[in-house]
């Protein structure tokens, strides 16, 4: 079991020059880790247009995790796939982890 | 590869599967232990055991009659014996079965006991087991065979990977005349106007509208905070937030035709090509309503790994998760985390998809297969009597 365990706990890295993140749709407001992403500046590509853009990441985003992309205020829609994934619980700064602790459902209101 | 000859086995109503078992069908749970002690006895046929079959009524009745009905009608099926505590009902389920065309028999426990059911139900099971095991693989259409697609333990990976390359399986397989059924009612929330607008016509939209609406219904009504269970604690694990979030990665794998219906559970399309179906968004409830409905091979896109199967359905698992790919190979039946580092595009994943698909018709065993995961799960609509 050790070793599967360890297995597990390296970090998930990409191959040299693939993106940190990608975005599905010009306009959204969060990208997806595609590895496991370090604070630092990093490299984001929209899917539907192949736009590469520079983010400054400011906390740690594992694979498969979103960042903001913009500062988003609270109670905003949050755009992923060009469409509403949710409402913001508080402001988000660009570059932090967007998930359940500061994003919710608009659709069940008792999904909080 | 991509256009390899396909084969399966031709069942007297014309249909075509791509496996050739004897199940052993209990009509309710007291039957399971005779029908798991028929599948020790004549080893090669298959018991289906399940929890339910008792003071149902109503909705509920029905669905469990047209699930079990349909798993013995289903095309990977070459007969069926069917056993029920008593003989009403068991009759139901066997001449449902027998309007197939197929070799079906039942027998019932009360006044016989189990030892006596046991012997001669063993006795048909072994019969109907060699006349199967020759039926011969026969040249088979693409066309002809009910793809069902759900997915499961999702993350966002499978969004951005897996359920895009089944996307593209998918509108192959409508594009040759073929049918899809997919489902996962509470999972297209957030995204049910994308569905609703590629309904084929108002009658089917209104259709959809109605099954979404009391789904959703039911949910908002319960007051429960579902989050933990839809998004699970593993689409939550693996960065899914939100129901809408999870439902656009869920729509993702569904391609781009027209949805041609909007059938109630375990019902059979009619119509060629994309079908929507009521169902539950746990895999293993919505995989068996699609099993009943006919489906022949399941797609199942995962994330960070739900290892489903299905006894008559090889399920076919795609993942793009890189750390599900390493550490849970034994279940992933096609890698595509490439895609998420742009080392090949979306038709290429389409492509190796299309490729194991084939290989699976044509009699490879899937990953569940090979490891015996056989979920076959009644979705229940309601308390019994």
């Amino acid at each position: 079991m050790s070793s599967i365990a360890r297995d597990t706990e390296k970090s998930i890295e990409g191959p040299p020059g693939a993106p940190a993140f990608l975005i599905h749709n010009e306009g959204d407001h969060v990208g997806v880790a595609v590895q496991d992403v370090e604070p630092g500046p990093a490299v984001a590509v929209y899917i539907d247009s192949d736009r590469e853009v520079p983010i400054e990441v400011i906390e740690a985003v594992p694979l498969g995790h979103k960042v903001a992309l913009a500062a988003l205020p609270e109670g905003a829609d949050v755009v992923e796939y060009g469409v509403r994934i949710g409402v913001t619980r508080q402001p988000i700064e660009a570059g932090r982890l967007v998930h359940t602790h500061n994003l919710r459902s608009a659709r069940w209101q008792t999904s909080v | 590869m991509a256009n390899q000859r396909l084969t399966g086995y031709r069942r007297p109503d014309g249909r075509a599967g791509v496996r050739n078992h004897v199940v052993i069908l209990p009509v309710d749970d007291l039957s399971n232990a005779v029908c798991e002690a028929v599948a020790r006895t004549v080893p090669g046929t298959l018991a289906l055991p399940h929890a339910y079959g008792r003071l149902q009524f109503g909705e509920d009745l029905d669905l469990t009659f047209r699930t079990l009905i349909g798993m013995g009608t289903n095309p990977n099926v070459a007969a069926a014996v069917v056993v029920g505590i008593e003989p009403n009902w068991t009759n139901r389920i066997v001449e449902g079965i027998a309007k197939s065309g197929k070799p079906v028999e039942g027998l019932s426990i009360e006044r016989f006991g189990d030892l006596n059911t046991l012997a001669a139900a063993s006795r048909v099971a072994q019969s109907f087991l060699q006349d199967a095991s020759e039926i011969r693989r026969e040249p088979i259409e693409r066309r002809e065979l009910i793809i069902s697609i759900k997915c499961g333990e999702s993350d966002t990976t499978t969004g951005l990977g897996s359920c895009p390359t089944t996307s593209e399986v998918v509108d192959r397989h409508v594009r040759d005349g073929g049918t899809v059924i997919f489902g996962e009612t509470s999972e297209l929330t957030g995204g049910e106007h994308l569905i609703a607008a590629r309904c084929v016509d108002d009658d089917v939209r209104g259709r959809f509208q109605a099954m979404f609406d009391d789904y959703f219904k039911l949910i908002e009504e319960s007051g429960a905070n579902l989050l933990g269970s839809q998004p699970t604690q593993g689409n939550i694990r693996g960065g899914l937030s939100t129901i809408e979030e999870k439902a656009l990665g869920n729509i993702a794998k569904t391609g781009s035709e027209p949805i041609v219906d909007a059938l109630p559970p375990a019902v059979a399309p009619t119509r060629q090509g994309i079908n929507f179906m009521d169902s539950s968004c746990a895999a293993a409830e919505q995989i068996t309503l699609c099993a009943a409905a006919g489906a022949a091979v399941h797609l199942f896109p995962t994330g960070q790994g739900n290892i489903i199967g299905n006894p008559i359905v090889p399920v076919v698992k795609i993942t793009a998760n890189p750390l599900t790919a390493r550490t849970m190979a034994e279940h992933i039946d096609v890698d595509v985390s490439g895609l998420l580092w742009r080392q090949y595009n979306l038709m290429e994943a389409g492509d190796r998809l299309m490729e194991v698909v084939d290989r699976t018709i044509n009699g490879r065993l899937t990953c569940a297969e090979a490891l015996g995961h056989r979920e076959f799960v009644l979705t229940k609509l309601y308390r019994s009597a």
